[in-house]
């Protein structure tokens, strides 16, 4: 599943870019530390042997998402942000709760909860992921769920064009 | 040393507790948005990653799923947000406390 050396290259950076991305001041700068963490993502679908699912990664998410992030954050002017402040009570307590959680996920997962440890993928018939293999199986499985998302996003659309801005005189409908 | 997939799932959890974290800590509507699509997006690495694990690409499927939710709540979250900085000049979450009980 990957190089060692590449995959811990690769953490530090996605982890690097989430840090930066929850801690920074400007929100643009927390909109391209978000599209590096998305980049870096992107790579590890790679290594997982998913490419097309790496290349609608890098389109969708790190181009039409955050390209409306940023958009928004530019047409609001909100760029400066007050900084994190986690010396409350608040933010002692939610950053035990998700410390504990996380020292009691990695706990299961060497133990091996999740699947006998250590189990090499390539002991598994290797994955046919080629975008054909891919799309027979969202077109014929899953075409009811794919139909779904057609309404999702039918509602969404409507959705946004009822939050539209009003001016003044014209009455709320 | 191979790459296993406890790996992916230590990536993952952490990539997810520092989503959760922005969501928790943070008072900019915008930048809890984008928490929340850290959050979503290391759950699909780690859909991913089980999929090859298990030689299955039903894990794959998902991610499209996921992928197309995260997109319609990015739309409506956003025109959501313009509208309350429109009727309020800010999106500190902390002023947004009308519905408050």
């Amino acid at each position: 599943m990957g190089n060692p050396i590449l995959f811990i290259i690769l953490a530090v950076i996605a982890v690097a870019a989430a840090l930066m991305m929850i801690t920074s001041r400007n929100a643009v700068h927390a909109a391209l530390f978000l599209i590096v963490n998305f980049m870096t993502v992107a790579v590890f679908y790679l290594l997982l042997k998913a490419p097309f699912v790496a290349m609608v990664q890098v389109t969708v998410y790190a181009g039409a998402i955050m390209v409306l992030f940023l958009f928004v954050i530019m047409l609001l002017g909100a760029e400066k942000l007050q900084g994190v402040n986690y010396r409350t009570l608040f933010g002692r307590v939610v950053i035990g709760l998700l410390g504990l959680a996380l020292i009691v996920t990695f706990a299961l997962a060497l133990l091996g909860v999740f699947g006998p440890a250590g189990v090499e993928a390539a002991t598994i018939p290797p994955l046919d992921a080629d975008p054909a293999a891919l799309g027979i199986r969202l077109f014929e499985a899953y075409v009811l769920p794919f139909q779904i998302t057609a309404v999702l996003l039918l509602v969404a659309a409507i959705g946004v064009v009822v939050l539209r801005p009003r001016n003044k005189g014209e009455k709320a409908e | 040393m191979e790459v296993t997939i406890e790996w992916y799932i230590a990536l993952s959890t952490i990539l997810f507790t520092l989503g959760a974290l922005g969501v928790l800590l943070r008072r900019n509507a915008i930048v809890i948005f984008m928490s929340i699509e850290l959050m979503l997006n290391s759950a699909n690495l780690l859909l991913v990653a089980f999929a090859r694990q298990f030689g299955d690409l039903d894990g794959q499927v998902m991610v499209f799923f996921v992928m197309t939710v995260a997109a319609a709540e990015v739309a409506v979250g956003l025109a959501l947000i313009v509208a309350i900085f429109r009727s309020r000049r800010s999106i500190n979450i902390d002023e947004v406390n009308t519905l408050k009980g």
